[in-house]
Protein backbone atom coordinates (compact mmCIF):
# COMPACT_ATOMS: atom_id res chain seq x y z
CA UNK A 1 0.00 0.00 0.00
CA UNK A 2 1.22 3.49 -0.80
CA UNK A 3 2.34 5.58 2.13
CA UNK A 4 2.38 9.29 2.80
CA UNK A 5 4.52 11.41 5.10
CA UNK A 6 2.67 12.78 8.12
CA UNK A 7 3.90 15.67 10.27
CA UNK A 8 2.23 16.76 13.47
CA UNK A 9 3.59 20.13 14.55
CA UNK A 10 2.86 22.25 17.61
CA UNK A 11 4.31 25.62 18.66
CA UNK A 12 6.49 23.73 21.16
CA UNK A 13 8.06 21.66 18.40
CA UNK A 14 7.32 18.71 16.13
CA UNK A 15 5.47 15.84 17.79
CA UNK A 16 5.19 13.19 15.10
CA UNK A 17 6.94 12.55 11.82
CA UNK A 18 6.51 9.26 9.99
CA UNK A 19 5.35 7.47 6.84
CA UNK A 20 1.83 6.11 7.25
CA UNK A 21 -0.69 4.49 4.96
CA UNK A 22 -3.83 6.09 6.37
CA UNK A 23 -4.78 9.00 8.59
CA UNK A 24 -8.10 9.16 10.41
CA UNK A 25 -8.89 12.50 12.00
CA UNK A 26 -11.90 14.12 13.56
CA UNK A 27 -12.74 17.39 11.84
CA UNK A 28 -15.36 19.85 13.00
CA UNK A 29 -17.71 18.45 10.36
CA UNK A 30 -17.10 14.77 11.03
CA UNK A 31 -14.48 12.05 10.80
CA UNK A 32 -12.34 11.80 7.71
CA UNK A 33 -9.93 9.16 6.49
CA UNK A 34 -7.11 10.25 4.22
CA UNK A 35 -4.97 7.98 2.05
CA UNK A 36 -1.85 8.76 0.07
CA UNK A 37 -2.47 10.80 -3.07
CA UNK A 38 -5.46 12.71 -1.69
CA UNK A 39 -6.23 16.02 -3.42
CA UNK A 40 -5.05 19.14 -1.53
CA UNK A 41 -7.43 19.88 1.29
CA UNK A 42 -7.61 21.91 4.49
CA UNK A 43 -10.00 21.21 7.35
CA UNK A 44 -10.24 22.43 10.95
CA UNK A 45 -9.97 19.71 13.58
CA UNK A 46 -12.10 19.08 16.63
CA UNK A 47 -10.60 18.07 19.96
CA UNK A 48 -10.02 14.38 19.50
CA UNK A 49 -7.73 11.58 18.45
CA UNK A 50 -5.81 11.24 15.24
CA UNK A 51 -5.25 7.62 14.22
CA UNK A 52 -2.26 6.91 12.04
CA UNK A 53 -2.29 3.45 10.41
CA UNK A 54 1.15 2.29 9.49
CA UNK A 55 2.17 -0.02 6.70
CA UNK A 56 2.99 -2.90 9.06
CA UNK A 57 -0.55 -2.82 10.44
CA UNK A 58 0.21 -1.06 13.72
CA UNK A 59 -1.60 2.14 14.65
CA UNK A 60 -0.25 5.25 16.35
CA UNK A 61 -2.69 7.42 18.20
CA UNK A 62 -2.14 11.11 18.88
CA UNK A 63 -4.36 13.36 20.97
CA UNK A 64 -4.81 16.81 19.42
CA UNK A 65 -6.60 19.82 20.86
CA UNK A 66 -7.99 21.53 17.80
CA UNK A 67 -5.95 23.07 15.05
CA UNK A 68 -6.26 21.96 11.45
CA UNK A 69 -5.10 19.38 8.94
CA UNK A 70 -3.48 20.25 5.64
CA UNK A 71 -3.44 17.52 3.05
CA UNK A 72 -1.25 17.45 -0.02
CA UNK A 73 -0.79 14.46 -2.31
CA UNK A 74 2.69 13.72 -0.98
CA UNK A 75 2.49 15.13 2.53
CA UNK A 76 -0.01 15.61 5.35
CA UNK A 77 0.55 18.23 8.04
CA UNK A 78 -1.41 18.63 11.21
CA UNK A 79 -0.96 21.91 13.09
CA UNK A 80 -2.38 22.00 16.58
CA UNK A 81 -1.96 24.23 19.65
CA UNK A 82 -1.00 21.05 21.52
CA UNK A 83 -0.66 17.37 20.64
CA UNK A 84 0.66 14.29 22.41
CA UNK A 85 1.40 10.75 21.33
CA UNK A 86 -0.68 8.31 23.40
CA UNK A 87 2.28 6.87 25.34
CA UNK A 88 3.56 10.31 26.33
CA UNK A 89 0.37 11.60 27.88
CA UNK A 90 0.54 12.66 31.50
CA UNK A 91 -2.65 10.97 32.71
CA UNK A 92 -2.29 12.20 36.27
CA UNK A 93 -2.29 15.79 35.05
CA UNK A 94 -5.23 15.17 32.75
CA UNK A 95 -7.24 13.65 35.61
CA UNK A 96 -6.55 16.67 37.78
CA UNK A 97 -7.62 18.91 34.90
CA UNK A 98 -10.87 16.96 34.63
CA UNK A 99 -11.59 17.49 38.33
CA UNK A 100 -10.77 21.19 38.10
CA UNK A 101 -12.93 21.70 35.04
CA UNK A 102 -15.84 19.75 36.50
CA UNK A 103 -15.67 21.85 39.64
CA UNK A 104 -15.78 24.99 37.60
CA UNK A 105 -18.66 23.78 35.46
CA UNK A 106 -20.77 23.10 38.54
CA UNK A 107 -19.82 26.45 40.05
CA UNK A 108 -21.02 29.32 37.94
CA UNK A 109 -22.73 29.65 34.61
CA UNK A 110 -20.76 32.71 33.56
CA UNK A 111 -20.62 32.52 29.78
CA UNK A 112 -16.94 32.76 28.88
CA UNK A 113 -15.62 30.88 31.89
CA UNK A 114 -18.19 28.18 31.30
CA UNK A 115 -17.11 27.73 27.71
CA UNK A 116 -13.47 27.69 28.68
CA UNK A 117 -13.98 25.10 31.40
CA UNK A 118 -16.02 23.02 28.98
CA UNK A 119 -13.18 23.06 26.45
CA UNK A 120 -10.63 22.25 29.15
CA UNK A 121 -12.77 19.29 30.22
CA UNK A 122 -13.01 18.04 26.64
CA UNK A 123 -9.26 18.30 26.15
CA UNK A 124 -8.51 16.46 29.37
CA UNK A 125 -11.03 13.70 28.69
CA UNK A 126 -9.64 13.33 25.19
CA UNK A 127 -6.15 12.87 26.60
CA UNK A 128 -7.32 10.21 29.04
CA UNK A 129 -9.32 8.38 26.39
CA UNK A 130 -6.43 8.40 23.95
CA UNK A 131 -4.04 7.18 26.59
CA UNK A 132 -6.31 4.33 27.60
CA UNK A 133 -6.99 3.50 24.00
CA UNK A 134 -10.80 3.63 24.13
CA UNK A 135 -11.66 5.69 21.10
CA UNK B 1 47.22 51.40 58.55
CA UNK B 2 43.50 52.29 58.19
CA UNK B 3 44.03 52.99 54.53
CA UNK B 4 45.38 49.51 53.87
CA UNK B 5 42.50 47.78 55.58
CA UNK B 6 40.02 49.94 53.70
CA UNK B 7 41.45 48.94 50.34
CA UNK B 8 41.53 45.29 51.37
CA UNK B 9 37.85 45.50 52.25
CA UNK B 10 36.97 47.02 48.91
CA UNK B 11 38.91 44.33 47.06
CA UNK B 12 37.06 41.62 48.92
CA UNK B 13 33.63 43.09 48.32
CA UNK B 14 34.38 43.59 44.63
CA UNK B 15 35.52 39.99 44.45
CA UNK B 16 32.24 38.69 45.84
CA UNK B 17 30.29 40.93 43.47
CA UNK B 18 32.31 39.53 40.63
CA UNK B 19 31.50 36.00 41.70
CA UNK B 20 27.79 36.79 41.62
CA UNK B 21 27.84 38.49 38.23
CA UNK B 22 29.94 35.67 36.87
CA UNK B 23 27.40 33.12 38.09
CA UNK B 24 24.52 35.14 36.63
CA UNK B 25 26.36 35.32 33.33
CA UNK B 26 26.72 31.55 33.21
CA UNK B 27 23.07 31.00 34.15
CA UNK B 28 21.98 33.36 31.40
CA UNK B 29 24.16 31.73 28.81
CA UNK B 30 22.67 28.31 29.51
CA UNK B 31 19.18 29.83 29.44
CA UNK B 32 20.04 31.48 26.15
CA UNK B 33 20.97 28.13 24.69
CA UNK B 34 17.61 26.70 25.75
CA UNK B 35 15.76 29.73 24.41
CA UNK B 36 17.48 29.37 21.07
CA UNK B 37 16.43 25.72 20.94
CA UNK B 38 12.84 26.69 21.70
CA UNK B 39 12.88 29.28 18.97
CA UNK B 40 14.26 26.71 16.56
CA UNK B 41 11.63 24.11 17.51
CA UNK B 42 8.99 26.68 16.74
CA UNK B 43 10.16 27.50 13.21
CA UNK B 44 8.48 24.55 11.40
CA UNK B 45 5.10 25.40 12.94
CA UNK B 46 5.41 29.04 11.96
CA UNK B 47 6.46 28.30 8.40
CA UNK B 48 3.65 25.82 7.94
CA UNK B 49 0.93 28.05 9.30
CA UNK B 50 2.18 31.00 7.27
CA UNK B 51 2.08 28.86 4.16
CA UNK B 52 -1.46 27.65 4.73
CA UNK B 53 -2.84 31.02 5.80
CA UNK B 54 -1.27 32.62 2.73
CA UNK B 55 -2.75 29.96 0.45
CA UNK B 56 -6.22 30.24 1.90
CA UNK B 57 -6.32 34.00 2.20
CA UNK B 58 -5.19 34.47 -1.39
CA UNK B 59 -7.60 31.74 -2.54
CA UNK B 60 -10.66 33.28 -0.93
CA UNK B 61 -10.52 36.92 -1.91
CA UNK B 62 -12.71 39.42 -0.10
CA UNK B 63 -13.69 36.98 2.54
CA UNK B 64 -14.69 39.93 4.70
CA UNK B 65 -13.28 38.27 7.76
CA UNK B 66 -12.92 40.92 10.48
CA UNK B 67 -9.27 40.09 11.10
CA UNK B 68 -8.38 40.72 7.47
CA UNK B 69 -10.27 43.96 7.03
CA UNK B 70 -8.67 47.31 7.75
CA UNK B 71 -11.12 49.73 9.33
CA UNK B 72 -10.82 53.43 10.16
CA UNK B 73 -8.50 53.67 13.12
CA UNK B 74 -9.99 55.22 16.20
CA UNK B 75 -7.90 53.41 18.71
CA UNK B 76 -4.51 51.74 18.46
CA UNK B 77 -3.14 49.03 20.69
CA UNK B 78 0.49 48.37 21.45
CA UNK B 79 1.58 44.96 22.64
CA UNK B 80 4.93 45.50 24.32
CA UNK B 81 7.05 42.48 25.20
CA UNK B 82 9.67 43.06 27.88
CA UNK B 83 11.01 41.21 30.87
CA UNK B 84 10.04 40.74 34.51
CA UNK B 85 13.44 41.46 35.96
CA UNK B 86 16.11 44.03 35.32
CA UNK B 87 19.87 43.55 35.22
CA UNK B 88 19.63 42.96 31.51
CA UNK B 89 21.42 46.03 30.23
CA UNK B 90 19.40 48.18 27.87
CA UNK B 91 16.94 45.38 27.08
CA UNK B 92 13.87 47.01 28.58
CA UNK B 93 14.86 50.65 28.34
CA UNK B 94 15.53 50.54 24.61
CA UNK B 95 12.15 49.01 23.89
CA UNK B 96 10.30 51.38 26.23
CA UNK B 97 12.05 54.39 24.74
CA UNK B 98 11.06 53.31 21.25
CA UNK B 99 7.41 52.75 22.19
CA UNK B 100 7.22 56.04 24.07
CA UNK B 101 8.66 57.92 21.10
CA UNK B 102 6.20 56.28 18.70
CA UNK B 103 3.29 57.09 20.96
CA UNK B 104 4.39 60.70 21.32
CA UNK B 105 4.63 61.01 17.56
CA UNK B 106 1.37 59.37 16.63
CA UNK B 107 -1.05 60.32 19.35
CA UNK B 108 -2.22 63.51 20.97
CA UNK B 109 -4.31 62.18 23.81
CA UNK B 110 -4.22 59.12 25.99
CA UNK B 111 -7.65 58.03 24.74
CA UNK B 112 -6.25 57.15 21.34
CA UNK B 113 -4.32 54.09 22.37
CA UNK B 114 -4.12 51.23 24.83
CA UNK B 115 -1.20 49.16 26.04
CA UNK B 116 -0.93 45.40 26.44
CA UNK B 117 2.08 44.67 28.59
CA UNK B 118 4.14 41.51 28.85
CA UNK B 119 6.67 41.68 31.68
CA UNK B 120 6.67 43.45 35.01
CA UNK B 121 9.08 46.21 34.00
CA UNK B 122 6.92 47.14 31.02
CA UNK B 123 3.71 47.11 33.00
CA UNK B 124 5.14 49.22 35.82
CA UNK B 125 6.52 51.74 33.36
CA UNK B 126 3.19 52.36 31.64
CA UNK B 127 1.06 52.17 34.77
CA UNK B 128 3.27 54.73 36.48
CA UNK B 129 2.85 57.11 33.55
CA UNK B 130 -0.93 56.70 33.59
CA UNK B 131 -1.21 55.02 30.24
CA UNK B 132 -4.21 52.85 29.63
CA UNK B 133 -2.94 49.32 30.28
CA UNK B 134 -5.81 46.97 29.37
CA UNK B 135 -4.09 43.64 29.77
CA UNK B 136 -0.85 42.41 31.26
CA UNK B 137 1.09 39.21 31.84
CA UNK B 138 3.82 38.96 34.44
CA UNK B 139 5.77 36.05 35.82
CA UNK B 140 6.28 34.17 32.58
CA UNK B 141 8.77 31.31 32.94
CA UNK B 142 12.14 31.58 31.24
CA UNK B 143 11.17 28.92 28.75
CA UNK B 144 7.54 29.77 28.05
CA UNK B 145 5.24 27.23 26.45
CA UNK B 146 2.38 28.05 24.13
CA UNK B 147 -0.10 27.54 26.95
CA UNK B 148 1.54 30.32 28.99
CA UNK B 149 0.80 33.06 26.51
CA UNK B 150 -2.45 31.72 25.10
CA UNK B 151 -4.39 33.96 27.44
CA UNK B 152 -2.87 37.26 26.34
CA UNK B 153 -2.78 36.25 22.70
CA UNK B 154 -6.47 35.38 22.80
CA UNK B 155 -7.24 38.59 24.64
CA UNK B 156 -5.33 40.63 22.09
CA UNK B 157 -7.17 39.05 19.19
CA UNK B 158 -10.53 39.12 20.98
CA UNK B 159 -10.35 42.82 21.75
CA UNK B 160 -9.56 43.57 18.12
CA UNK B 161 -12.57 41.58 16.95
CA UNK B 162 -15.00 43.14 19.39
CA UNK B 163 -13.79 46.61 18.38
CA UNK B 164 -11.93 47.73 21.49
CA UNK B 165 -9.19 48.85 19.12
CA UNK B 166 -8.77 48.96 15.36
CA UNK B 167 -5.14 48.07 14.91
CA UNK B 168 -2.55 46.23 16.93
CA UNK B 169 1.18 46.74 16.89
CA UNK B 170 3.66 44.46 18.56
CA UNK B 171 7.01 45.58 19.98
CA UNK B 172 9.76 43.20 20.96
CA UNK B 173 13.50 42.79 20.86
CA UNK B 174 14.52 40.72 17.88
CA UNK B 175 17.41 38.38 18.61
CA UNK B 176 20.18 39.06 16.10
CA UNK B 177 23.14 37.44 17.82
CA UNK B 178 24.36 36.85 21.36
CA UNK B 179 25.66 40.41 21.53
CA UNK B 180 23.12 42.26 19.42
CA UNK B 181 19.38 42.68 19.33
CA UNK B 182 17.11 45.26 17.79
CA UNK B 183 13.75 46.68 18.73
CA UNK B 184 11.22 45.50 16.18
CA UNK B 185 7.80 46.86 15.39
CA UNK B 186 5.33 44.53 13.76
CA UNK B 187 1.79 45.24 12.70
CA UNK B 188 -0.17 42.28 13.94
CA UNK B 189 -3.76 43.16 13.19
CA UNK B 190 -5.48 43.58 10.82
CA UNK B 191 -3.59 40.96 8.85
CA UNK B 192 -3.18 42.99 5.68
CA UNK B 193 0.22 41.92 4.45
CA UNK B 194 -0.18 38.18 4.16
CA UNK B 195 2.49 36.66 1.99
CA UNK B 196 1.00 34.76 -0.93
CA UNK B 197 1.59 31.04 -0.79
CA UNK B 198 4.83 29.78 -2.24
CA UNK B 199 3.42 26.37 -3.07
CA UNK B 200 0.45 27.78 -4.99
CA UNK B 201 -1.60 24.68 -4.28
CA UNK B 202 -5.32 25.11 -4.64
CA UNK B 203 -7.04 23.51 -1.70
CA UNK B 204 -10.37 21.90 -1.15
CA UNK B 205 -11.93 23.41 1.92
CA UNK B 206 -13.86 21.27 4.31
CA UNK B 207 -16.47 22.62 5.11
CA UNK B 208 -15.68 26.06 3.56
CA UNK B 209 -12.92 28.62 3.21
CA UNK B 210 -14.65 31.04 5.55
CA UNK B 211 -15.14 28.42 8.24
CA UNK B 212 -11.46 27.57 8.09
CA UNK B 213 -10.35 31.19 8.27
CA UNK B 214 -12.53 31.47 11.34
CA UNK B 215 -10.37 28.83 13.06
CA UNK B 216 -7.10 29.55 11.37
CA UNK B 217 -6.69 33.32 11.70
CA UNK B 218 -6.91 33.53 15.49
CA UNK B 219 -4.51 30.61 15.69
CA UNK B 220 -2.19 32.39 13.28
CA UNK B 221 -2.26 35.65 15.21
CA UNK B 222 -1.66 33.79 18.47
CA UNK B 223 1.29 32.02 16.96
CA UNK B 224 2.76 35.34 15.78
CA UNK B 225 2.60 36.60 19.35
CA UNK B 226 4.22 33.41 20.59
CA UNK B 227 6.98 33.71 18.01
CA UNK B 228 7.70 37.26 19.11
CA UNK B 229 7.77 36.15 22.73
CA UNK B 230 10.30 33.39 22.04
CA UNK B 231 12.40 35.86 20.09
CA UNK B 232 12.14 38.37 22.94
CA UNK B 233 13.10 35.77 25.54
CA UNK B 234 16.18 34.79 23.57
CA UNK B 235 17.31 38.40 23.35
CA UNK B 236 16.50 38.93 27.03
CA UNK B 237 18.86 36.14 28.04
CA UNK B 238 21.44 37.34 25.53
CA UNK B 239 21.43 40.90 26.79
CA UNK B 240 21.47 39.76 30.40
CA UNK B 241 24.46 37.60 29.58
CA UNK B 242 26.25 40.53 27.94
CA UNK B 243 25.40 42.89 30.77
CA UNK B 244 26.72 40.44 33.35
CA UNK B 245 29.83 39.81 31.29
CA UNK B 246 30.52 43.55 31.25
CA UNK B 247 29.93 43.73 34.99
CA UNK B 248 32.37 40.86 35.56
CA UNK B 249 34.99 42.52 33.35
CA UNK B 250 34.54 45.82 35.17
CA UNK B 251 34.94 44.08 38.49
CA UNK B 252 38.19 42.49 37.29
CA UNK B 253 39.53 45.88 36.21
CA UNK B 254 38.54 47.40 39.51
CA UNK B 255 40.22 44.61 41.44
CA UNK B 256 43.49 45.00 39.56
CA UNK B 257 43.45 48.79 40.12
CA UNK B 258 42.75 48.29 43.80
CA UNK B 259 45.47 45.64 44.13
CA UNK B 260 47.96 48.08 42.68
CA UNK B 261 46.86 50.73 45.14
CA UNK B 262 47.01 48.21 47.97
CA UNK B 263 50.55 47.14 47.13
CA UNK B 264 51.70 50.72 46.84
CA UNK B 265 50.22 51.57 50.19
CA UNK B 266 51.75 48.47 51.74
CA UNK B 267 55.16 49.35 50.37
CA UNK B 268 54.84 52.93 51.56
CA UNK B 269 53.94 51.68 55.02
CA UNK B 270 56.97 49.37 55.14
CA UNK B 271 59.29 52.09 53.93
CA UNK B 272 57.94 54.39 56.56
CA UNK B 273 58.44 51.79 59.27
CA UNK B 274 62.05 51.23 58.24
CA UNK B 275 62.70 54.96 58.19
CA UNK B 276 61.24 55.20 61.67
CA UNK B 277 63.40 52.34 62.97
CA UNK B 278 66.53 53.73 61.36
CA UNK B 279 65.67 57.18 62.67
CA UNK B 280 65.07 55.76 66.17
CA UNK B 281 68.37 53.83 66.12
CA UNK B 282 70.24 56.94 64.94
CA UNK B 283 68.72 58.96 67.77
CA UNK B 284 69.99 56.42 70.35
CA UNK B 285 73.63 56.62 69.24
Amino acid sequence: MKTVLVNIVTPDGPVYDSEVSMVIAKTTSGEIGVLAGHIPMVAPLAIGAVKLKKEDGSTDIVAVSGGFIEVRPEKISILAPSAEIAENIDVQRAKEAVKRAEGRLQGKQDNIDFKRADLALKRALNRINVHEGNI
Amino acid sequence: MVNLREIKGRINSTKSTKQITKAMQMVSSSKLRRAEQNAKAYVPYMEKIQDVVGAIASGTKDSGHPMLTARPVKKTAYLVIGSDRGLAGAYNSSILRQVQRTIDERHKSKDEYVILAVGRVVRDYFVKRDHNVVSDVVGLPDQPTFADIKEIARNAVGMFIDGTYDELYMYYNHFVSAIANEVTEKKLLPLTDLAPASSNASYEFEPSGEAILEVLLPQYAESLVYGALLDGKASEHASRMTAMKNATDNASDLISDLSLQYNRARQAAITQEITEIVGGAAALE
